[in-house]
């Protein structure tokens, strides 16, 4: 798979780790309580899973599965997948983060807009290569 | 495909199926005049789809698809494969009984079984994630 797929699924799959991690803590939680402030990370939990895992993994295998161009580059626009995962990381940190820095409410709609900006990355990158065989 | 990859695939059906219709459930609840421990099941539903049908299909996909380990084991261990799939469907089953008749002390197993579900299958999966 190419290099951008790699560092794309190995990070979903750390976000993966993490979401799983902060959900265990909140089910534990639910069932035994030992500490009311873990809701607090019940966004957290969804972003990293929603966002970080399910969508990152499917945009990383998407770069990698996709019919790829007959002539170079096979792959298409790598910057513009680099850019992509770039966009879209940033963004989930910045609305991750948001909620815990003091007077930075903005950073939680400007994380989304990185989003947006990921996927619009994405999406004009990987359009091309949804084409027939042969291309 | 290997049969470790049919079990999760179809498991992953069931789990897409019966989420749904769990679904449908709670949304008819007071319609059909349904039994009240249904009105709690809404976490159940989402973790049914999110964590039983899709996370599920990717790690049975993954498991046949992502490159190979190695000649020699190209999946690596079986059994690891076969524990993630008992771990994380014990663990969901606990959740699906234990959080909607409250039974608390089911959910921290089922949360425990399920991390070392996930993080066994990341740490299984890691390096199939590669250049060829």
């Amino acid at each position: 798979m190419p290099r951008l797929s790699v560092w794309i699924i190995r990070t979903a799959l750390l976000e993966l780790g993490i979401g799983i991690t902060i959900g265990t803590l909140m089910l534990w939680n639910k069932g035994e309580f030992f500490e009311a402030r873990i809701w607090l990370l019940l966004t957290v939990h969804i972003e990293l899973l929603i966002v970080g895992w399910l969508m990152q993994l499917a945009l990383g295998v998407a770069f990698w599965i996709l019919p790829r161009f007959t002539h170079e580059p096979r792959y298409g626009s790598l910057r513009r997948g680099w850019l992509g995962y770039g966009l879209l990381n940033v963004g989930i940190l910045l609305v991750i983060l948001a909620p815990w820095i003091p007077h930075a409410a903005a950073l939680h709609p400007i994380g989304r807009l990185l989003e947006v900006l990921a996927a619009i990355t994405f999406a004009t990158a990987l359009w091309p290569r949804v084409k027939a065989f042969g291309v | 495909m290997p049969t470790i990859t049919r079990y999760f695939i179809k498991t992953a059906m069931l789990y897409f199926a019966f989420g749904l219709l769990l679904g449908f459930l709670i949304s008819a609840r007071s319609l059909l005049n349904l039994p009240s421990f249904i009105a709690n099941m809404n976490p159940t539903y989402l973790h049914l789809l999110v964590v039983g049908w899709i996370t599920q299909l990717i790690i049975g996909v993954a498991y046949w698809m992502f490159p190979k380990f190695s000649k020699a084991e190209p999946r690596g261990d079986e059994r690891v494969g076969w524990a993630i799939y008992a771990l994380l469907n014990i663990g969901l089953l606990l959740r699906a009984v234990g959080e909607p008749f409250q039974i608390g002390w089911l959910l921290p197993i089922s949360a425990i079984l399920q991390f070392f579900a996930v993080w066994m299958f990341v740490i299984v999966i890691w390096p199939r994630v590669k250049e060829r």
